[in-house]
């Protein structure tokens, strides 16, 4: 026993512990993954904004009747 | 910013598993009574049983899915069905870490091959866990979601035989607290074994929705960018 701390209460702390940790590694992931669909989804809006952009450049080019 | 659970089951469910989490903590480490034969240490059965049952529950969901997609062609169960198995595999490692923890501390061992419950569930887990090499080894499409759902269909014929193995098996270690007669323990410790179980699956489902959210949101951008193409 090292500081009052029996060998049962560490492994118990190491059980709660690992399920904590794993928990966490992958809310981490998924919070690494929702930042990324988050820069694609800027891409594609920016995509969007300069084909939207050079539509209306054309549009403005064409001569009326 | 409000955070309204109202509007968003997701953080209702969210909620709901940080209370049922905070309060089986509670429970086990503040009101269950410790056991008279383990010790603190049978304090690890709070967790890992829950934890134990919700994979069971995961792959049995991912298999039905499974079973919906090959029946009924639904929209997005192979997707359901896949971040199901996923979380299968993740409580299933987890079942395998905290048991092996278990073991060594009330047995003396980290594992014993002698025992048909750990083999028949590192069998399911190890099943479940070549699901994701048989799926990324096929391009996306019809032909894969079929072929998934098959393998995860076959898999969860493992479930009742690994969940029965301790019951019917003669010569064991692994305790049996769940019998015909009912729970063997005491009405406190069976409360918060049922509070952990509440917690834990809940934990998961919420897990459950943001992955399979994020998976949507993959798909759809996927499909944006071809769309833009």
């Amino acid at each position: 026993m090292i500081l009052g701390v029996t060998t049962a209460e560490k492994y118990v702390a190491a059980a709660y512990g690992i399920v904590f940790l794993i928990v966490l590694v992958y809310v981490l992931i998924i919070a690494l993954k929702l930042g990324r669909l988050e820069r694609e989804l800027d891409e594609l809006t920016g995509q969007v904004r300069e084909r939207r952009e050079a539509e209306r450049e054309q549009r403005e080019q064409v001569p009326v009747g | 910013m409000r955070l309204r659970t109202s509007e968003n089951p997701l953080a209702a469910l969210a909620a709901l598993a940080g209370v049922l989490i905070a309060a089986s903590v509670a429970l086990i480490f503040f009101y269950v009574p410790t056991d008279a034969d383990q010790g603190f240490s049978q304090r690890i059965f709070y967790i890992h049983v829950p934890i134990a049952l919700t994979a069971y529950a995961f792959f049995g969901w991912g298999a039905w899915k499974a079973l919906r997609h090959l029946w009924k062609r639904e929209p997005g169960a192979d997707l359901e069905s896949y971040v199901a198995i996923h979380q299968g595999v993740i409580f299933g490692a987890l079942t395998l870490l905290t048991g092996s923890l278990w073991a060594k501390i009330s047995w003396g061992h980290w594992w014993l091959w002698s025992e048909s419950q750990l083999v028949l569930f590192l069998v399911l887990f190890l099943f479940y866990g070549a699901y994701f090499m048989l799926r990324y080894s096929i391009e996306p499409g019809p032909a894969r979601a079929n072929m998934c759902a098959v393998y995860a269909l076959f898999g969860v014929v493992l479930i009742p035989i690994s969940f029965l193995a301790i019951r019917l098996a003669n010569q064991l270690i692994h305790p049996v607290v769940f019998t015909l007669q009912g729970p063997q323990m005491a009405g406190s410790m069976f409360l918060t074994f049922c509070v952990s179980l509440a917690a834990m699956l809940t934990l998961a489902a919420t897990l459950f929705h943001v992955e399979l959210a994020g998976k949507r949101i993959d798909s759809r951008l996927r499909e944006l960018r071809e769309l833009l193409a």
